[in-house]
């Protein structure tokens, strides 16, 4: 297992808190709260070691397109990168959505 | 005619997304959610991601008006198997029940992982259903595609109504664990058509282990769940009750043979 952390500063904070996906096989859940210090930031669990540099580079993309600032946790099993970017993406869209 | 749609399928929909299709539309409330994080202490030691339910949604919602316990089970997270901490929400919300409690189980059975604790777990739920069924009812929904064995199969038995559909089976040992321990000729757990025909949802109505057969729709198990709350109090069936007739039949047609 291992944790891995992304963080990049800046961005228009969330205001509300949204929760995507189950930890089954090539899924995983993502967390996303308002942020707890200025920026954006990610912190994945995964049982697969060893993909540091690819989680690094997709998530790294996402914040780039995602001028947001959040706290999310990812807890991750054996999820491809695709998935984990439409995983965010899915929250992203549920914490800026208007209420209903 | 056409087909009648059939809407979102159950076996589909994720455990609040079926929560919240059985409760009246808006009321379920979710309790000790995801960002509780309830998490299992026990998996990450051996190397395993927790989510941040345990696998576990519990709340309350409305059922016809009536304010009534909700618990889901999510069959994609360790196989459903049930562990301490969501153990721990499924008996505190049965516990505080007053009138009734539907559980949607899709379980394979207790969390090999955390041992004693999980089978603990499912011992505080069967007493939690015991007490709760006396005064109101206890609907189990088994239609998931992981369906329900082993440990939450006991407490499945104690319900006092069982909705099912054909994409469930429910026993005690699921078919890798017959096979295992009788071998392939006993039972083959590669043979879909076998399961199905032995445990699944279509079969247990018949066979009288489970009450109703609903079709793979979160609205028709909707409407199932508030049919068979709706019942009065002598409809409701432990096992006890569900398997007397099955007892009743095989001994008027059994022969005794007596050995001189």
């Amino acid at each position: 297992m291992q944790e891995i952390i992304v963080e990049r500063a800046g961005g228009e904070s969330v205001l509300r808190r949204a929760h995507v996906g189950v930890v089954g096989s090539g899924n995983l859940e993502v967390l996303c709260e308002p942020p707890s210090t200025g920026g954006a930031r990610i912190v994945v669990h995964t049982t697969v070691d060893g993909f540091e540099p690819i989680w690094r580079a997709t998530l790294e993309r996402f914040l780039a397109n995602r001028p947001i600032a959040a706290d999310f946790e990812i807890n991750d099993f054996g999820a491809t990168p695709a998935t984990v970017t439409l995983r965010l993406e899915q929250v992203v869209e549920l914490v800026l959505e208007p209420e209903r | 005619m056409k087909p009648r749609d059939l809407g979102v399928r159950f076996a589909e929909a994720d455990a609040r997304e079926r929560l919240r299709a059985i409760a009246d539309v808006g009321t379920f409330r979710e309790l000790a959610g995801p960002f509780a994080r309830l998490t299992s202490p026990h998996l990450a030691a051996q190397g395993l991601v927790a989510q941040s339910d345990d696998g576990v949604v519990v709340g309350r919602g409305r059922l016809d008006g009536a304010d009534v316990a909700l618990a889901a089970m999510t069959g994609e997270f360790l196989g459903g198997s049930l562990g301490e901490v969501g153990g721990a929400k499924i008996a505190a919300v049965l516990e505080r029940a007053v009138n009734g409690a539907v559980l949607v189980l899709d379980s394979g059975g207790i969390r090999l992982q955390e041992a004693n604790l999980g089978i603990l777990a499912v011992a505080e739920i069967c007493d939690a259903i015991v007490a709760l069924r006396e005064r109101a009812p206890v609907i189990a929904v088994v239609a998931g595609r992981v369906g329900d064995y082993g440990g939450m199969a006991i407490a499945l038995t104690l319900c006092s109504h069982i909705v099912t559909s054909e994409v469930a089976r429910m026993g005690l040992n699921g078919p890798q664990v017959i096979e295992q321990e009788a071998g392939a000729d006993e039972f083959d757990a590669s043979n879909r058509v076998l399961i199905w025909r032995t445990t699944g949802g279509e079969r247990r109505v018949t066979q009288g282990h489970a009450d109703v057969l609903a079709r793979d729709s979160c609205s028709e198990i909707a409407a199932d769940v508030r049919r068979v709350f709706a019942l009065p109090r002598n409809a409701r069936r432990t096992s006890v009750e569900r398997l007397r007739p099955i007892v009743d039949a095989a001994a008027a047609t059994a022969t005794i043979t007596r050995h001189a």
